[in-house]
């Protein structure tokens, strides 16, 4: 227990010594807050065209963020670290030094917690202060969407990271379906707007699953039971798939 | 007593590469073992599989007690490892790795003495990546030992050390060992292994081909003592009637005197009995490396 969190709080030094994970988890996601919120404000839609699931840009995008920063995770930052450690021997050295596979990947989970805390914070403050979103209707529901939905791209960063064989494919990859993600799954320009295949990719991507899952207690819908289930689903496999395809070195 | 260490037939092969043909040995406790022979021998991946990294084709391989196929993490947490290949995250610094590695054991020594005998506290907040080879290196020993472990694998472990390291690596080493922890040492320096080593394997081709102190090596399967002296006396017959000589060569002023036995004592008796006195008389011993060139017809670089 001591070394995962020993190992966790050397993992989070080394995520804020890395520069290019901090922009891509946690500055990006704030620069779209800024410019979408710029760009859209917060007055819901009104006439034949309903986008925005009919409530306010900013109330909108708030937990999409959320899911956003979970996805900047799963795609990039935890592929392209475990790659890099496996391509680099420090698994090999970790495991030599009898480090379980429980406390490297525990110790990653707790960082994917903590960053997403960190950066959904960020997003709340900014977006209060800048634009004046409503508040979460059911706190409490959002918060366990919150818990899945970091879980669900955690454990699809490790699927990533345990099949991708290099730090350059995960670079890559990671890179394509973060943008692919973020563009038609609904952290981009607003899903109605999207047309034809753009929808079927849309629809097909976890990140589109996991915002809806956090929007529905923000926006007072409620609980998304299918969004939610169907996330457990990507979880489950995500994590059978890197048990399976995990490696060493 | 139980050997710390047993390997019984052990084999590993790549695709039809033979890695290590068949190689057995037992490691006592106490005892600076060292697998000596050239790169490609087969003595990494012995080491490897002794500590579960890699998955033997056959055999049997006991460290500690353990078996290292079925226990090997609870193996893993008594032992200390230094890899030939291996890294840490380029960012982390001295002080975190250790801190981190010693929180492994139950009972870890203090790192920050660990970090000034290996000569690296004023790198105590450098990262990983901004070390030279060398303090890598010393990083790498003091993180195998930072456990406290019972048995410790150093594969190359002078691999990039300047020789006053090297020296202060050997005596550390033999401090590990006198404090009662037995080290398995892979090398393919002779001067590491005849100077450090109680107990060496020879390894070639994937097998042990001869395996004793390195004294024992040395006088089992080597003979001749060279006797080397400078002078101007002509004739030098009475030389070949010493006991032991098998030949003298003379090159000008300069004599050579080859022969097994204690022939360097008996050389300087007969030539102080004619009245020779040479100022220079100098004695050459066989060394490990004439031992490996006689076992393996080849020396360790080829």
């Amino acid at each position: 227990m001591n070394t995962l969190f020993k190992l966790t709080w050397v993992e989070l030094k080394l995520f804020v010594r890395e520069p290019i994970t901090v922009v891509f988890t946690l500055a990006l996601p704030i620069i779209f807050l800024v410019v979408m919120g710029g760009v859209f404000g917060n007055e819901p839609s009104t006439g034949d065209m309903i986008i925005y699931r009919g409530v306010g840009a900013m109330d909108y995008y708030m937990p999409s963020y959320y899911g956003l920063v979970m996805m900047a995770i799963g795609t990039v930052a935890l592929p392209v670290h475990l790659t890099g450690y496996r391509e680099r021997g420090v698994l090999r050295r970790f495991r030599a030094s009898s480090f379980s596979v429980w406390s490297v990947l525990g110790s990653q989970m707790m960082v994917s917690f903590v960053i997403a805390i960190i950066g959904s914070i960020l997003i709340t403050i900014v977006g209060i202060v800048a634009y004046h979103p409503h508040l979460p209707v059911y706190p409490w529901l959002l918060v366990a969407a919150f818990i899945i939905g970091t879980i669900c791209f955690t454990c699809f960063g490790f699927f990533l990271g345990a099949v991708l064989p290099s730090t350059r494919s995960a670079q890559g990859i990671g890179l394509i379906l973060f943008f692919v993600m973020m563009i038609v799954g609904g952290a981009g320009p607003p899903p109605e707007v999207l047309t034809g295949p753009m929808r079927v990719v849309g629809d097909i991507t976890p990140l589109h699953w996991v915002i809806f899952m956090l929007q529905d207690p923000w926006l007072g819908f409620g609980w998304h039971t299918s969004a939610s289930l169907i996330t457990v689903g990507v979880t489950l496999v995500s994590a059978g798939l890197a048990a399976r395809f995990f490696r060493w070195e | 007593m139980s050997p710390v260490i047993s390997v019984r037939n052990l084999r590993k092969t790549y695709g039809k590469t033979v890695a290590v043909a068949d190689i057995s040995f037992e490691v006592d406790e106490g005892e600076i073992f060292g697998l000596l022979g050239p790169n490609g021998a087969g003595k990494t991946t012995t080491v490897e599989c002794l500590q579960a990294l890699r998955r033997p084709d056959s055999g049997d391989i006991r460290v500690l007690g353990f078996d290292t196929l079925t226990e090997a993490q609870a193996m893993r947490r008594r032992i200390g490892s230094q890899l030939q290949e291996s890294a840490l995250p380029d960012r982390i610094k001295v002080w975190e790795a250790l801190d981190l590695f010693a929180s492994l054991a139950p009972e870890p020594l203090d790192w920050r003495v660990l970090i000034e005998q290996w000569g690296l506290a004023d790198k105590r907040r450098a990262s990983f990546s901004s070390l030279s080879g060398g303090q890598r290196q010393r990083l790498f020993i003091a993180l195998a030992l930072v456990n406290n472990p019972k048995v410790v694998f150093l594969d190359e472990m002078t691999a990039g050390l300047d020789p006053a390291a090297r020296r202060v690596a050997w005596d550390l080493i033999r401090a590990i060992r006198d404090k009662g922890s037995t080290v398995v040492l892979v090398t393919h320096f002779m001067d590491e292994a005849e100077n450090l080593c109680d107990r060496v394997a020879v390894v070639d081709s994937g097998k042990i081909v001869a395996s004793d102190t390195p004294r024992g090596l040395i006088a089992r399967h080597t003979s001749e003592v060279r006797v080397i002296f400078s002078t101007d006396f002509a004739d030098l017959a009475f030389l070949e009637k010493v006991p032991g000589v098998t030949a003298v060569t003379k090159r000008g002023p300069r004599v050579e005197v080859e022969g097994s036995g204690p022939v360097l004592a008996l050389v300087a008796a007969a030539l102080v009995g004619r009245g020779i006195i040479p100022a220079d008389l100098s004695v050459e011993q066989p060394s490990l490396e004439d031992v490996f060139l006689k076992l393996t017809g080849h020396t360790v670089g080829e």
